[in-house]
């Protein structure tokens, strides 16, 4: 019996979805992944150019197609290689064994006599003059995958597992026009849409008039119920009036978000949905020391460099939309349920933007081109979303308040463990049933999707990391899933992962020092898991970890770990930082467990990425509210900067012979908690609440 | 009312009719001149992906009106270099693979043109400091000083031979 096929390849089981010899020389492959800076295509490019046994130059990639390419979901919660490149790969396998079967029925041989070099077939060595491309005719890659294809094994791997440079690095670092902002159709008329300050409100006037005069240039208005955009030729123009619309169109029902509202503690209040996951916590502590403690987190923005942007088309009744989203066949069903077209009369295109790190703005910039098409049938529409408008209305990821409980054995260690939650959802994906934002503006809105957070199954959404990994004999979650949110609330980085492994590994840290243990022996004494060990003790080696280093001296160091979701890729951290009035981190330390490593530069990357945005996150970032979003801007919304990076130092351990792992999300969670608990080392007194301001390093210190 | 403007971009003249003069430099590269090389990331001069030199000095090309330009010297990243013939700053960022999703790239290899064009053996902090008027929200941000560094060091050697 053959083994199950990976999920993505049962999904989409016909072969020419995902490898093609159509184009003579070359490799077409298809992914439903999509490139978000993160370099995803050149590692999928590494995984078919090794299996199929082609040179790198051969490929091209056609991704996050709804005509093209295979459906594969999101981009996201750090699956892509796990899931899409061993689909991807064992897809290419199957076709490398169908073709050698062909070959072997033309050239009349055995099939163990051939083999491939560089897309070439080779009897005993020797060239026999039959190629993929002259064999493509006669092999059926409309067949479905059987998953019977043999993988390389691992000791014969080439291109994965190498250096392997980013394809698409050299158009970026010339400036070639390659993101979706580049994109010129003929006849494409710029557009800005006018936002609804929320569901529900209604447009009360509009002085048309003010608008043209403060375009200063040809402009349109389109408007369709309380959807409102300014369209025109000159792109300038089109910005002007849209700026000057704040001003000159005036709304009823128009609800703010409050500052009360904006901290983490006003969820505590609100209605929520509930449940206990694992068994009810014990009424009878048994005698056992009980240890009780609250983190939060404010509301994250994404904050994408650049500000998302759409392209739609809607001629003969086809709709064609452009988009640099992070799963285009859940957009085209969104767009079919919310603007009501037919799904089989919509085509989606990914084209790359900027990196979004989670639902950014883009599906929404996607709806508003598709809906300001509609209303201009023949007109190529280009919708570019303001840096103001990113900020207030992309969705936000959650606050969140974590409390956690300990009952303590009589050395001082977890012997039962309850993480409680209150959190928004961390999904309003237009895949999980989240609102399209223009189309809440529409004659006709879509109702609001039931509350509903991302299944355990797939990692959790608050969820997610709240269990410890480590040795506790009793473990449970209560999720209080908050119902009503002041501001849409969706997917960030590891979503709930930050938060909880922040909570979980300071909780540890406070747990260890009460031991009166080194916080990494801790760890270890409640750690059996081989592979969390290696990380853990290898983190602690790179760094020189020493225990008893004296605390209270404004220099502190930090240790945190995690295993993202409890089942994917291993990290730990170290932060090494000085605090008087302000935090500066100095150095960072990281070791990570990925399985089989399939690019390392190209991890180290993603873990130096992850490193410094979670950085940025517990230093300086909070949404702020304030009769509306009040980060609306690079001031009101400061991120790190260059001159406070710190020096970061990446070992991998590659786990050949596992299962490949993403690493975009693994160090969000070590990387806050290892702040933390440096914060803590440096002042002699902890700060539990997100993020790190000045005031609370200030109030710490009053009562240290 | 229209007006001509004239200036000179990546060593070409260049010519463009405006009925607004304010009018930003970012839109006439990117609309008028299809120099898709220089982004918009803020309009608001904050972020610096749209970062050009002006005369040589670094500059935010986002809300800088077009009559303030005329008559002056602009580079954007399409001037300094091209796959066939890469700037030392470009090759330097190929080889440190300084990037992930390269949206402010264009905007910090001008300002990096800018910094070493006035120092040429710039610190690891001095590199930082040159490039805080960039934002990056991805993290790449010490493969960008690794490169400029590697750059600098590239065109000292350069210099010299």
């Amino acid at each position: 019996m053959n083994a199950p096929l990976p999920g993505p390849l049962a999904d989409n089981p016909i072969l020419a979805r995902w490898v093609s010899f159509a184009e003579p020389g070359k490799v077409t492959i298809g992914t439903g992944r999509v490139e978000l800076g993160q370099g995803v295509l050149t590692a999928m490019a590494q995984i078919a150019a090794d299996e199929l046994d082609v040179a790198l130059t051969r490929i091209t990639i056609r991704s996050g197609d709804t005509v093209l390419a295979p459906n594969e979901g999101y981009t996201a919660g750090s699956q892509s290689i796990q899931y899409g490149g061993v689909a991807l790969r064992q897809a290419c396998a199957d076709v490398r064994a169908r073709v050698l079967a062909q070959a072997a029925s033309v050239i009349r041989c055995d099939e163990s006599e051939l083999s491939v070099r560089d897309g070439s077939i080779h009897r005993n060595g020797a060239p026999t003059g039959q190629d993929y491309w002259t064999l493509a005719s006669s092999v059926d890659l409309t067949a479905k995958a059987t998953g019977t294809g043999a993988r390389k094994p691992v000791s014969e791997l080439t291109t994965i597992g190498a250096n392997t440079p980013r394809l698409d690095l050299p158009g970026k670092i010339f400036g070639t026009p390659m993101f979706i902002h580049d994109m010129r159709l003929d006849g494409m008329v710029h557009a800005r849409v006018v936002r609804q300050p929320n569901r529900g409100a209604t447009i009360d006037a509009v002085d048309e008039a003010a608008i043209r005069h403060a375009a200063k240039g040809e402009i349109d208005l389109v408007r369709h119920g309380d959807f409102l955009a300014v369209i025109g030729d000159d792109e300038t123009a089109v910005d002007l009036g849209a700026a000057a619309a704040a001003n000159h169109v005036t709304w009823q029902h128009v609800e703010r978000p409050t500052p009360l509202q904006q901290e983490a503690t006003w969820l505590l209040q609100q209605p929520a949905i509930d449940r206990l996951i694992g068994e009810p916590e014990p009424a009878d502590p048994q005698g056992r020391e009980r240890f009780e403690v609250t983190y939060s987190r404010g509301y994250l923005a994404h904050a994408s460099i650049s500000p998302s942007c759409g392209l739609a088309l809607y001629k003969n009744g086809h709709l064609t939309v452009w988009t640099h989203c992070q799963g285009v066949f859940p957009l085209r069903a969104a767009l079919a349920r919310e603007i009501g077209i037919d799904a089989a009369n919509i085509s989606v295109h990914h084209v790359q933007g900027s990196g979004c790190y989670g639902h950014n703005g883009a599906d929404d910039a996607a709806a508003d081109a598709a809906i300001i098409a509609v209303q201009k049938p023949g007109v190529p529409i280009r919708v570019r979303w303001r840096r103001e408008e990113e900020f207030v209305y992309e969705p936000k990821t959650p606050a969140m308040m974590v409390k956690v409980r300990a009952l303590l054995d009589a050395a001082g260690k977890p012997a039962d463990w309850t993480a409680e939650i209150w959190s928004p959802t961390h999904n309003l994906r237009p895949g999980a049933g989240g609102n399209l934002l223009g189309a809440l503006a529409l004659p006709d809105p879509p109702a609001a999707p039931p509350p509903g957070d991302v299944p355990e199954a797939n990692g959790g959404g608050a969820t997610r990391n709240a269990e410890p990994l480590y040795d506790i004999p009793a473990k449970r979650i209560i999720h209080h899933l908050v119902t009503e949110t002041p501001v849409r609330t969706s997917a960030l980085r590891g979503l709930g992962a930050m938060p909880n492994v922040f909570a979980l590994e300071c909780c540890i840290d406070e747990l260890a020092e009460r031991a009166g243990v080194d916080p990494v022996q801790y760890r270890l004494s409640i750690t059996a898991d081989a592979r969390a060990r290696a990380v853990i003790e290898k983190t602690a080696a790179m760094a020189n970890w020493q225990a008893d280093a004296p605390s209270g001296t404004g220099t502190g160091r930090g240790f945190a770990f995690a295993r993202y979701k409890n089942r994917a890729a291993y990290a730990a951290v170290v932060i090494e930082l000085d605090v008087d009035e302000e935090i500066r981190l100095r150095h960072v330390w990281c070791a990570c467990d990925a399985g089989l490593v399939i690019n390392p530069d190209g991890v180290i990357n993603q873990i130096e990425g992850g490193i410094i945005q979670s950085a940025s996150w517990v230093l300086k970032e909070q949404v702020r509210f304030d009769a509306g979003v009040a980060s609306f801007d690079w001031e009101t919304y400061p991120v790190l900067k260059f001159s406070e990076v710190p020096e970061i130092d990446i070992e991998l351990i590659n786990s050949k012979d596992e299962v490949p792992l993403g690493v975009g999300e693994v160090t969000a969670g070590p990387t806050a908690a290892a702040i933390g608990n440096a914060v803590s080392h440096a002042l002699g007194a902890r700060i539990r609440d997100l993020p790190l301001t000045r005031e609370r390093i200030m109030d710490a210190l009053l009562k240290a | 009312m229209s007006k001509q403007y004239e200036f000179t971009v990546n060593g070409k003249p260049a010519n463009v009719t405006l009925s607004n003069d304010e009018t930003p430099l970012l839109d006439v590269l990117r609309n008028a001149l299809g120099l898709m090389g220089t982004r918009f990331g803020c309009g608001l001069e904050q972020c610096g992906c749209c970062m050009v030199l002006i005369d040589g000095t670094p500059e935010k090309s986002c809300a800088r009106p077009i009559w303030n330009v005329a008559g002056k010297t602009i580079t954007t990243i399409e001037g300094l270099g091209s796959a066939e013939r890469p700037h030392p700053l470009q090759q330097a960022f190929l080889d440190e693979q300084a990037g992930q999703c390269g949206y402010c790239l264009s905007g910090i290899i001008v300002s990096a043109k800018a910094l070493l064009d006035r120092n040429p053996s710039p610190t690891r902090a001095e590199i930082a400091e040159a490039l805080d008027g960039n934002i990056c929200r991805c993290g790449s941000h010490n493969r960008i000083l690794r490169a400029v560094a590697k750059a600098a060091a590239a065109m000292r050697a350069g210099a010299a031979s």
